[in-house]
């Protein structure tokens, strides 16, 4: 059996389609920076229409400030940056607006006739059309991350950017908010780029996945295998591999104290029974 | 021990538990002081003496057309204590020049006793109805405007992003996020106002009234009316509930989506 896993590390990244009209998002050599501290570091990027793509990176790899950049929080004068008009975003806190109902927060700065019917169609998508004149803050964490993507969805985005959207989910709801991303995905055919430092969840939905490391991209990895069950199982090389560039300096050298040696410690039993004493 | 002994037991404790047991013992001993002739009318006039001067008071019309007289000052100062506090806090909390420009103001406003102010009100404006309104609609600006500020800068920064990736305008964002999210706080500030609305009424009306309540008290303070005074005293208090139950009542309609009064 083959495994159709193509590995290609740090540029020049080949694409299989270079088709300038199919990119939705250019970034080229982008960089952004507070002060001294570099967060971003002379960036390229595409995102082609319809593909699902993961940007892995551990914290403070700059994965957010990347997706604040391509959803227009952050500003991005005077550099190559090309994004869609429309484009919407799910945050990993759903950040509805408690003081809307459902509805209303799904609806926000639509404009056009049918306000509510749309959103209606939205929520009935995501499972919750019997939910339209709930408050949010009534909702579960599951129901009001679902609220979210109906938010995102009824824009009709060229563009779907998320951010850590199942992190703050229990292991139970987790995978059935992956197949009804998935669902939704496959019937609008946005381009997705979802942030995450899950590699298992990476794998089980992108088309392709991107590591970011200290404001580069350090690897991109492409998947052809079918989603399902099997994949994991597949691409059990790639995923050590990507696990790899996210732990690299764990692995390479141990260390028990990686911020140095604690100053104070309390050895024996006697000296913690002693302080808890008093 | 017998069950009927159980149970007078049970009724003893449920009394003396009871919240509205303080209160209704304190006027009885009142009353029984006053029936004795252990507090002297001229101290304190017994809590029947009063209700019977209340009815009076309210058949003759005395009460009505006086409170109403109090009413309007309160309403006129407040409505324009809170018209001015919210319009200054808006400017002040949407905008950093708004900030710099009526801050300090604000806070100089907020720092000068108003009773202090009394004088100077007087020498300004006379003692007509003017000084008195004036009072109320200076002391009511601050609790106002500092609420509301600081509710608009307490806003949820991570709502704004949101509504900002969604492609919101400045004035949608503070139509639809700063302004519904500030409201809780405004209404906090509503809620200080009004009492100290009360409160100023009291003072403003000891300036020379001819009308009012304060007048009522004024009067009968001259003719050692007892019963007078506890009636206005009454009222007063029951101004302030009033006041209270109409924030809650808004509170109630306004912030519908706030956990406590949300039905899951």
């Amino acid at each position: 059996m083959s495994i159709a896993v193509r590995t290609r590390t740090l540029a020049p990244f080949y694409h299989a389609h270079e088709r300038e009209a199919e990119k939705v998002v250019r970034l080229r050599n982008f960089t952004r920076q507070y002060g001294a501290n570099i967060i971003l570091d002379g960036l390229d990027l595409d995102l082609y229409a319809g593909e699902f793509v993961s940007l892995l990176g551990r914290s403070g790899s700059g994965k957010t400030t990347l997706l604040r950049t391509l959803a227009g929080i952050d500003e991005s004068k005077g550099q190559d940056v090309r994004v869609p008009g429309s484009r919407a975003v799910v945050f990993q806190d759903a950040r509805l607006m408690p003081w809307k109902r459902v509805w209303r927060n799904v609806a926000v700065g639509l404009k056009g006739d049918k306000v509510r019917e749309r959103s209606r169609l939205a929520l009935h998508e995501v499972c919750l059309g019997n939910r339209l004149d709930a408050w949010p803050l009534t909702l579960s964490g599951g129901e009001a991350q679902r609220v979210s993507l109906a938010r995102a969805l009824v824009r009709e985005p060229q563009l779907l950017l998320m951010d850590e959207p199942f992190a703050a989910l229990d292991a139970l709801t987790r995978p059935k908010m992956h197949d009804l991303v998935l669902a939704l995905w496959r019937a609008h055919k946005p381009a997705v780029m979802l942030v995450t430092h899950d590699v298992d969840e990476a794998i089980a939905l992108s088309d392709r996945i991107l590591v970011l490391d200290k404001g580069r991209i350090v690897a991109e990895e492409r998947i052809n295998t079918e989603r399902g069950k099997h994949r994991l199982e597949l691409v059990y090389e790639l995923r050590k591999q990507l696990l790899g560039y996210l732990d690299h300096d764990v692995i390479a050298e141990p260390n028990p104290f990686p911020c140095g040696e604690i100053a104070h410690q309390s050895t024996s039993a006697e000296e913690f029974a002693g302080v808890d004493s008093q | 021990m017998s069950k009927q002994m159980q149970q007078v037991r049970d009724c003893g404790t449920t009394l003396i538990r009871a919240r509205w047991m303080s209160p209704i013992l304190l006027l009885a001993i009142w009353e029984l002081g006053a029936r004795t002739g252990l507090i002297p009318e001229h101290v304190l006039a017994a809590p029947s003496a009063v209700l019977g001067t209340l009815w009076q008071m309210v058949i003759t019309g005395e009460l009505p057309r006086n409170l109403l007289v109090s009413l309007q000052r309160v309403v006129i100062g407040l409505s324009i204590g809170f018209g001015v506090g919210t319009v200054l806090g808006l400017v002040a909390g949407l905008s950093r020049q708004g900030e710099l420009s009526f801050d300090p103001l604000m806070q100089i406003n907020g720092k000068i006793p108003v009773f202090a102010l009394t004088p100077l009100f007087i020498a300004w404006f006379g003692i007509g109805e003017f000084p008195k309104v004036a009072l109320i609609a200076f002391s009511t600006v601050f609790p106002v405007y500092l609420n509301l500020y600081g509710g608009i800068r307490a806003v949820d920064v991570r709502l704004i992003e949101a509504a900002r990736s969604f492609g919101l305008n400045r004035v949608e964002i503070i139509w639809h996020v700063i302004l519904p999210g500030a409201l809780p706080s405004l209404l906090i500030g509503l809620r200080y106002s009004l009492s100290v609305a009360v409160l100023v009424l009291v003072i403003a009306e000891q300036i020379n009234a001819s009308a009012g309540l304060g007048y009522l008290v004024n009067n009968a303070r001259d003719f050692m009316r007892t019963d007078i005074i506890v009636v206005c005293l009454m009222i007063y208090a029951v101004l302030g509930l009033a006041g209270d139950a109409l924030v809650r009542l808004l509170e109630f309609r306004l912030l519908a989506w706030r956990p406590s009064m949300v039905q899951p």
